[in-house]
């Protein structure tokens, strides 16, 4: 599914140069769930951010679905992540001023999707996050939590090929987080990929492979036995 | 692009930013409105100018004697000059061909009778001329003409509200009047264009005029009207050449600042007109800088706008949405806005220009029916609302190619 080979990456801090991504090879499978762990400043978001097409590679190559990433105009780039990816971030991200359903249907809107299918698709993710209910709130009258499995939906909702979640429990308390990962494992078992950067040990240890980054090398690239979360919620 | 999702996008986001909404479309509203009324007062000083002219006709050279104020050719200064019937056979003569008519005008105030109804009119002893010359139209009857002027009939045309006024409703035509103490016949009403006061007129043949007062051939004035043909340059000479003729003819100094005035009405005119326009482009730079200034105001509205929503395009752009769909939204929403607050701006300035024209205006001010055409008033809208479209452009664009990253970490 996810091809990297040779990777690098360095950002331009004044005179300075920072190289921040120093050679990574790195393949996902369909169907895997992967955790990119590392302290902060380890690369682990910058990866992310390219496999995302957030952010360009310097060198090296990325293949994603048999189909080669690399110098992508501003819209094939939109076009490739509406079409590839789905994106939660740590601070969810969501629009203030659109109700939930309306934030799960922002993708399938830039999808041209009619209007009528947009809300049924919508409101059949928010129904699989549990939260049907909360269709018509805005994002300031939900909890933390819910606003996190929100954005999950709104994730889901283009179909994606792969789930990126950047540090996706990274700002809520362990008991809501244990229920993020839960969702983010049920939908994993549906054979969807997810990629999940954090830097928290727990959380790793809900995917089913650990892919450890120092200073900018894959130092560790381990399966490991997944622990359900469930049995916290 | 324009689908009923797009606009639906657009209004919601209009919606949940309501105070920038105003501020943009009060920014915009103010400078069409502005334009509007400024652009309005100016048409209306223009009315006034016009207004002085009145609707009479301009192709008129009006020719007065004078008392002279140096000696010449034998006589001594302070001499009356007099125009007679000579004056305007020799004239017609003379300019013929550069001319279309020519009439004297000798007025007078008269206390006019009619059974026990009585008032004070002007009177005005002229020839057929006239008629065309303060564009007089007949409502009934006829005007002066040339067999009245050779019989010396006392025979009268009346203004509209002379009739009124003396005769309360009831037919006119054929009574009898007392002039002074002549009984004229009445043979027709006119009404002007130029007023109550012009319908206040009660025209007789000259030559009745002269009769009355012992048999003379004394003329007060001479109206003469040039052939349109010959232009304003044209008229410019005539009144020269006809200033020449009469001073030869009355025997009065070149140099003489007095002795023979001419007015020409085709001079005054043009003078004003020029004096007019040259204001009203005085009040469209103002009017026209106003409009930039809201230009400018939407533009720095627009940069904060984009700035305060770089995040929200982020998101945007990692859920799909292409540089194109992200720069048409901005642009379709700061066109929306501002063509609708410019149209309210446009239509606050015309109803306040419909509503503050009156006398008070016209009298103090010199602004007669200030008013706008409705071409000009879209055509400047149009124009500011392309303006906000260039004008959001700028920072739409920019804002379409921040990197996605980048704009999610705004904060």
């Amino acid at each position: 599914m996810i091809e990297i080979k040779d990777l690098h990456k360095s950002y331009k801090m004044g005179s300075n140069s920072l190289h921040v991504l120093k050679g990574i090879n790195f393949s996902v499978e369909e169907g895997e769930l992967v955790a990119i762990m590392g302290s902060s400043g380890s690369g682990k978001s910058t990866l992310l951010n390219i496999l995302g097409m957030l952010d360009e590679l310097d060198e090296g190559s990325y293949t994603l679905d048999n189909v080669a990433i690399k110098n992508l105009n501003e819209t094939k780039a939109a076009q490739y992540r509406n079409k590839f990816l789905g994106f939660v971030f740590q601070s969810f991200n969501l629009i203030n001023y659109k109700s939930a359903v309306e934030n799960v249907a922002l993708p399938l809107y830039y999808q041209r999707v009619g209007r009528k299918e947009r809300q049924e698709k919508a409101l059949k993710y928010l129904e699989q996050v549990g939260l049907k209910e909360w269709a018509t709130h805005l994002p300031s009258e939900l909890s933390g939590g819910q606003k996190q499995r929100v954005a999950i939906a709104r994730a889901m909702a283009a179909e994606p090929k792969v789930l990126l979640a950047d540090e996706p429990t990274g700002a809520l308390d362990s008991t809501t987080s244990y229920e993020v990962m839960d969702l983010i494992q049920k939908i994993n078992d549906a054979g969807n990929t997810i990629l999940v950067v954090t830097h928290e040990e727990d959380i790793a240890q809900m995917c089913k492979r650990i892919v450890h980054l120092k200073d900018g090398v894959i130092v560790e690239d381990k399966k490991v036995e997944q622990v359900r979360a469930s049995q916290y919620v | 692009m324009f689908s009923i999702d797009t606009w639906k996008e657009i209004l919601q986001t209009i919606q949940k930013n309501k105070l920038r909404t105003f501020l943009t479309g009060f920014t915009v509203a103010l400078g069409i409105f502005i334009y509007v009324t400024l652009y309005g007062m100016g048409n209306g000083l223009n009315n006034t100018f016009m207004k002085f002219f009145g609707n009479d006709a301009t192709n008129i050279l009006r020719v007065y004697p004078d008392e002279t104020t140096i000696p010449f050719g034998g006589f001594k200064a302070k001499r009356q000059i007099e125009f007679k019937n000579s004056d305007l056979v020799d004239i017609s003569k003379e300019f013929a061909p550069l001319m279309q008519y020519i009439t004297p005008r000798i007025q007078r105030g008269a206390f006019v009778t009619y059974k026990d109804k009585s008032d004070n009119y002007t009177t005005r002893g002229i020839a057929p001329g006239m008629q065309l010359a303060e564009n007089t139209i007949m409502m009934k009857g006829r005007y002066i003409n040339a067999k009245d002027i050779r019989d010396r009939t006392k025979y009268a045309v009346i203004g509209r509200m002379v009739e009124k006024d003396l005769f309360k409703g009831a037919e006119s035509i054929g009574a009898y009047v007392d002039v002074a103490g002549s009984a004229f016949k009445i043979i027709g009403v006119f009404q002007d264009d130029g007023g109550d006061n012009e319908e206040r007129f009660i025209y007789i043949p000259f030559t009745t005029r002269q009769l009355i007062e012992g048999n003379n051939d004394k003329v007060d004035e001479i109206i003469v009207a040039f052939n349109e043909a010959i232009g304003y340059s044209g008229a410019m000479k005539l009144q020269r050449n006809l200033d020449e003729f009469i001073r030869k003819k009355k025997v009065v100094s070149p140099n003489d600042p007095r002795g023979i005035r001419i007015i020409n009405v085709a001079d005054s005119l043009k003078q004003t007109q020029q004096f007019a326009s040259v204001l009203q482009i005085i009040i469209s730079g103002i009017a026209f800088a106003v409009i930039i200034s809201g230009i400018l105001g939407i533009s720095n509205i627009m940069v904060f706008v984009v700035k305060e929503r770089t995040k929200e395009i982020g998101i945007r752009k990692a859920m799909g949405a292409t540089p194109k769909i992200i720069i048409s939204t901005i642009l379709l929403e700061s066109i929306f806005i501002t063509a609708i607050f410019g149209f309210i701006g446009m239509i606050l300035g015309i109803i306040t220009l419909n509503s503050i024209g009156g006398k008070v205006l016209e009298d103090d001010y010199f602004i007669t029916n200030p008013s706008i055409n409705s071409g000009t008033a879209i055509f400047v809208t149009i124009l500011l609302i392309i303006a906000g479209a260039l004008a959001a452009y700028v920072p739409a664009k920019r804002a379409a190619q921040i990197k996605p990253i980048v704009a999610l970490n705004d904060e």
